[in-house]
């Protein structure tokens, strides 16, 4: 038992099981999935389909804040890559043609890791502070997606295409296929092969790992390009899912709750160490979140107070520090002598 | 000093960008070039917020062709979204005594220094399609632009209009705008007061869809779950409509008919859809106020009095009439 409340992903689930809880008792039918033109209809359904984008640019993230690092520029990566494809499709004389729009996502996500590996360079390269090299993508990248879109919002009408954030696959959303599919292969490349572990070993110490014989710059390149990348299909997703590009708003503010996911799941900022799955549980509790929001009606005007207050909640009790004090406070009058009580703990 | 300069250098840069702009303007219309000749031409600046959208381009083109029908000159600058930016664009019309300046405030606040200088220096200003929250309505001659609650009101209007033989109750879901921007409260308020006079009209959930295709579906599938019987969609703009239609036929309804959608805006993409038949009524919010800018402009000039609020010309299609009017559509 306390091997499994000892666990790192304990306190995650335990705050997904709460807010679940709580749609339970307010939302009727909240946990009802039924089928629905031949797929899967529910609330349920609806937080994997609308966080997929974000579980999505969390793990890249992930990646970039166990190298010690981190990625502002991801929200507008996700605007370029979907401006990107988007204006290619619209060009299309048949907007239904598979091939026309497997080009465009390809050559939207080439674009995406172009853009990271320019993150990769000016950290790993030129040795900018990741926060301030990424924060110039943050800004141009947005003005980039504008320029693509010509500041309107570009409309398309390619069934093709809304397969990827919108369209279903075997009764499933196919936005949940593809994170399951990148999920797979991060954890394949980083928990079965070496990689994870170079990772970890830049993000604990870039210049020991260097005179140790890793590649320190080829491990950052590599991990901002992916993180891009991961950025890169999320915006494919997100500007899918409603058949248009909006270079203003698509992704906006996305970079924030992709680290608060990051956070939550476990990962440190400091780097050094990453938990793949608690980032998918952070993002989870994130749109959950969100979810709730909607369906139990908080009022538009409250609705950042009530986010704010279960982060918060959220983030005390991840930390070890907090729970030691306020555990203790509360066992004192049980167990009056602080001593006998370490003492069982050690043993424990 | 050293900040002087810079601005100074900007005003430059930009009087430069402007007059290249005009020069080529000038040199495609008319080909003998009278430029330089128009002593008593009226020259207006003209301080955009940004090409945040399809309605603010179309709103920027219609002000920049009306000054050329109306034979008046026009500096046009592009804030980007950022208010310095926009103080910037008016010190420097300022500094170049345009005869008058207009511009639609990024925010409402922190207007009172910059207005004061142009009334120092007896340039009279014209505040286009957004307010100032200023309490010295001295600072400018007029305010043009929309009524947003007389917009809620057209959209309740239709709506008792439309459910008048009803007996049943109506359960309305509401799509804001970004929480706390003054088309959002005010197209909430004016929609409110007129379907509050029958009890059968209920807002059965409300949520900020922050004027976007993407949250408005989100929002609009997660209401689609917690209520089932919804009658009636009333979303702020119609971007938030056009989202909230893919949430209603993911649910397998039809939008329009099992579910009423009723919108704010008139862009192209909301009156495709109308004349579609997915949307049943679109209250219209025109960015053409360029014209109308021009004609005041030239009165203010004049010396003539002019009403403190001038609201645009606007009107409201039903499914018949957005056929009609698709096909001359600007924006």
């Amino acid at each position: 038992m306390t091997r499994f409340i000892r666990h790192r992903l304990f306190w995650p689930l335990v705050i997904l099981a709460g807010l679940l809880l709580l749609n339970l008792f307010f939302t009727d039918n909240f946990f009802r999935i039924q089928m629905k033109d031949g797929h899967l209809y529910g609330s349920l359904i609806d937080i994997f389909r609308f966080g997929a984008p974000l579980i999505l640019v969390s793990l890249g993230m992930t990646l970039v804040i166990a190298t010690g690092g981190i990625d502002l520029s991801v929200g507008s990566v996700v605007a370029v890559a979907g401006a990107l494809a988007c204006l290619q499709i619209s060009d299309l004389s048949d907007q239904n043609s598979v091939g026309g729009v497997l080009g465009a996502v390809g050559i939207a996500l080439v674009l995406s890791v172009i853009l990271g590996a320019w993150n990769g360079f000016l950290v790993a390269g030129i040795g900018i502070q990741p926060i301030i090299a990424t924060l110039i993508l943050m800004v141009a990248g947005r003005g980039l997606a504008q320029l693509i879109t010509d500041g309107q919002i570009t409309t398309v009408n390619s069934s093709p295409y809304k397969l990827i954030g919108g369209g279903y696959w075997l009764t499933l959303p196919f936005g949940i296929i593809i994170v399951a599919v990148v999920l797979a292969l991060t954890a394949f490349l980083t928990r079965r092969l070496a990689l994870g572990l170079l990772i970890e070993s830049v993000g604990g110490n870039a210049e020991a790992s260097r005179l140790s014989g890793i590649s320190a710059r080829g491990v950052l390149m590599m991990v901002y390009a992916f993180c891009a990348l991961c950025a890169g299909i999320a915006g494919l997703m997100i500007s899918s899912n409603v058949s248009s590009a909006d270079g203003n708003n698509a992704g906006l503010w996305i970079e924030l709750d992709a680290i608060l996911a990051v956070v939550i799941g476990g990962t440190s900022l400091a780097g050094g160490r990453f938990s793949l799955g608690g980032t998918v549980l952070g993002a989870l509790i994130i749109q959950t979140l969100t979810t709730t929001i909607y369906s139990i009606g908080v009022p538009p005007e409250t609705t950042l107070l009530f986010k704010a207050l279960v982060v918060t909640i959220v983030c005390l009790l991840q930390s070890p520090a907090f729970r030691e004090k306020a555990f203790r406070r509360r066992r004192r009058p049980v167990a009056p002598s602080p001593a006998t009580e370490e003492k069982v703990r050690v043993s424990a | 000093m050293l900040k002087r300069i810079s601005v100074l250098i900007l005003a430059g840069a930009t009087a430069l960008t402007m007059a290249g702009c005009g020069s080529g303007d000038d040199g495609s219309t008319s080909a003998g070039g009278s430029s330089g000749g128009g002593d008593d031409k009226i020259v207006m600046g003209f301080a955009q917020v940004g090409a945040e959208s399809g309605w603010r381009t179309a709103n920027t083109k219609d002000i920049q062709e009306s000054a050329k029908t109306a034979g008046i000159e026009l500096k046009f600058s592009d804030a980007q979204q950022k208010q310095e930016n926009q103080i910037k664009a008016i010190r420097s019309y300022i500094q170049q005594k345009v005869d008058v300046i207009a511009f639609s405030p990024v925010v409402e606040s922190g207007w009172d220094t910059v207005l004061k200088e142009a009334q120092n220096a007896k340039i009279p200003v014209i505040l286009t399609d957004r307010a100032v929250d200023s309490k010295d309505t001295s600072l400018y001659k007029t305010f043009l632009g929309s009524d947003f609650v007389e917009e809620g009101k057209k959209a309740g209007q239709w709506l008792v209009e439309e459910y008048k033989d009803s007996k049943d109750d109506v359960n309305i879901v509401q799509l804001e705008g970004t929480t706390g921007s003054a088309p959002a409260n005010d197209r909430k308020a004016g929609f409110q007061e007129i379907i509050s006079a029958d009890p059968k009209f209920k807002i059965i959930a409300s949520q900020t869809g922050d004027f976007t295709r993407a949250k408005g579906k989100e929002v609009m599938e997660a209401f689609l779950k917690s209520n089932p019987d919804i009658d009636v969609l009333y979303a702020h703009n119609d971007d938030m409509g056009l989202g909230a239609i893919e949430a209603i036929e993911g649910a397998g309804k039809v939008p329009g008919k099992d579910i009423k959608i009723i919108t704010v805006d008139a862009v192209r993409d909301g009156m495709q859809a109308l004349a579609d038949g997915k949307i049943n009524y679109i209250v219209e919010c025109s960015p053409l106020l360029g014209t109308q800018l021009m004609d005041l402009a030239k009165k203010v000039i004049a010396g003539e009095q002019v009403p403190q609020r001038v609201v645009t010309e606007e009107t409201t299609f039903t499914q018949e009439q957005a056929k009609e009017a698709l096909p001359n559509r600007k924006y």
